[in-house]
């Protein structure tokens, strides 16, 4: 073996324990969190911390179901709006629409992704709360206008893999399908949108994902009261605002309540990830 | 359906274009909002003065500081490894258990929300290592949340290099490591580099998670070890605690053509990487 070979099998080497980097950190983070976590919740129960409906962390009473309720109503506005508008776009982009103007729309959607989320929140306050305001009553601060903000927030990440995922198709599909007579939209219908579901599911869970985790945005838009939301005009408070809104303050058990709030938020994240691989995975497998 | 099937097409067609159109017309929205009534604010002393009493006066110079600082720093610890990872799962391995666990394991880091990135910084760096509120803890925050950006973007790059440049490297004699640093990664720089541009832009527009590892201090950095406040943070800040809206939309104008010029670059990168290899 000579000095080259040596160098080779040392470079292996590290390379193998840089590529560990990120496993490596994802583990800190979990240990960390539920470290910080986990004791308070058993300390009070499972129960009372999941279902109990009063957060008065002054009081030692750490009940998160309004947050869980909150996080849970946000993301599924955010979906009702992000989910249509987003696969229409997928399916202009892939199926409708000439070069020319698929090389416009494609940057100025990866733009939006770019857009601070701090911005997304200003643009909710400045417009779409006194808009709610007025038209609907109510503060304004509210799940709708936190829903409709988020749903403009996870468009990109259903678009760009959605488009993935119709453009990964094999184009005997179409073409078999068009030449049996049936128009473009049947065709997207019924042959590409069943074909390429795993991957437009995927895009969703991972839409879904970021709506769950957005904080600054859903801060500033969602009015942070802590009660379950009797309707879309009602303020609320998700998992991350309470969060962000005490941690600068918070100490003792009430800081150790937020990482509470954080495992649980951890523990959802991780389930939605692990959906979205498993299914992106299946159609890997399923191409291959 | 017993809709006339080209009758529902041509509905399908209108009712998807005008979607379409929506989105795209609500992302102009926003862009155009906000530097119409932020670019009136900007000017030179906004943009080489520090803030003063809190922001009402004066410029943002500390902040576009802090924010250049905090993003290097993040880009240059998250880009070796996020690299590195790349060229060894391309070049150094095959498809196996290893390379799906660390698949697995980037692919989970990319979908953690960034408060949680925050509430861990703040932990481990901040409190537990005793950093403080600085640009070390922000920075090392702020790369971890880069780090899976990086490897997907390097590992696509490397991926398109094609198999020939290696074959001829490896006829010349070249070993493993030669061919990487001196055919494929040359190669595939445009490519690594255009994700290294798309986290750049990420990091600039990042506030949850570098508020509780950087703070918010409007001073000068004087080291690894002083807090610093973002553009974004100061944003945030401005326009949440209603100190100065003219200097909040100066500010989220700065923010948004940094965002573009970020875009262009990576997409003109882009372009110029797929051309070269398709």
């Amino acid at each position: 073996m000579n000095r080259l070979e040596r160098k080779d099998r040392l470079v292996r080497l590290a390379l193998l324990v840089v590529a560990f980097s990120a496993v490596s950190i994802l583990a800190v983070i979990t240990v960390f969190m539920f470290e910080q976590g986990t004791p308070i919740i058993f300390k009070y129960g499972v129960k009372s911390f999941l279902a109990g409906s009063d957060w008065y962390p002054s009081e030692k009473s750490f009940g998160l179901w309004p947050m869980i309720v909150g996080s849970v109503y946000v993301t599924f506005g955010a979906m009702v709006i992000g989910v249509p508008f987003g696969l229409a776009c997928a399916i202009v982009l892939t199926e409708f629409a000439s070069k020319s103007v698929r090389r416009i729309i494609k940057p100025v959607v990866e733009l939006l992704a770019g857009i601070p989320s701090v911005v997304y929140g200003f643009m909710g306050v400045v417009i779409l709360v006194p808009f709610i305001r007025e038209t609907f009553g109510g503060p304004g601060l509210s799940v709708l206008a936190a829903s409709i903000i988020l749903g403009i927030m996870i468009l990109p990440t259903i678009i760009s893999i959605s488009v993935d995922s119709l453009q990964a198709l094999p184009p005997a599909y179409r073409e078999g399908s068009v030449a049996l007579g049936a128009t473009k939209w049947q065709t997207v219908r019924m042959v590409l949108l069943p074909a390429a579901r795993s991957g437009i599911i995927a895009s969703i869970i991972l839409g879904m994902g970021r709506a769950i985790g957005e904080t600054m945005a859903t801060i500033m838009i969602a009015g942070n009261a802590i009660s379950v939301p009797r309707s879309l005009l009602a303020p609320v408070r998700t998992l991350t605002s309470n969060i962000a809104l005490e941690m600068s303050y918070a100490t003792g058990e009430h800081r150790q309540a937020l990482f509470a709030t954080g495992v649980i938020l951890f523990i959802i994240i991780m389930a939605l990830n692990t959906v979205a691989n498993v299914t992106s995975a299946r159609r890997r497998k399923a191409k291959g | 359906m017993s809709l006339d099937p080209r009758l529902s097409q041509r509905v399908a067609r209108v009712v998807l274009w005008a979607m379409t159109v929506v989105t795209v017309a609500v992302l102009l929205f926003i862009i155009f909002f906000i530097l119409r009534r932020g670019l009136p604010a900007i000017s030179l002393d906004f943009l080489t003065k520090n803030p003063v009493d809190m922001g009402k006066g004066g410029g943002i110079f500390s902040t576009i500081l802090g924010t250049v600082v905090l993003t290097a720093l993040a880009i240059l610890i998250a880009t070796p490894l996020g690299v590195g990872t790349a060229i060894f799962l391309t070049e150094y391995t095959w498809e196996n258990t290893v390379t799906r666990v660390i698949r697995f394991g980037a692919e989970c880091l990319a979908g953690i929300p960034s408060i949680i990135f925050g509430l861990f910084g703040f932990i481990l760096f901040v409190t537990k290592l005793g950093f403080g509120w600085s640009i070390l803890s922000g920075g090392l925050t702020l790369a971890f949340m880069l780090l899976p950006t990086i490897i997907r973007t390097s590992e696509e790059a490397i991926k398109s290099v094609p198999s020939a440049y290696r074959q001829v490297s490896f006829s010349l004699g070249g070993t493993k490591w030669q061919t990487v640093t001196r055919v494929v990664l040359p190669s595939a720089l445009p490519g690594i580099v255009t994700g290294i541009i798309l986290s750049i832009g990420r990091s600039i527009g990042e506030t949850a998670a570098t508020i509780f590892t950087a703070g918010s201090a409007l001073r000068i950095p004087t080291s690894l070890f002083s807090s610093t406040r973002t553009m974004s943070v100061h944003f945030y800040i401005l326009a949440r605690e209603g100190i100065s809206m003219s200097r909040a939309y100066g500010t989220a104008a700065v923010l948004i053509i940094a965002i573009l010029a970020v875009n262009v670059a990576t997409y003109y990168l882009m372009n110029r990487f797929i051309k070269k290899y398709s």
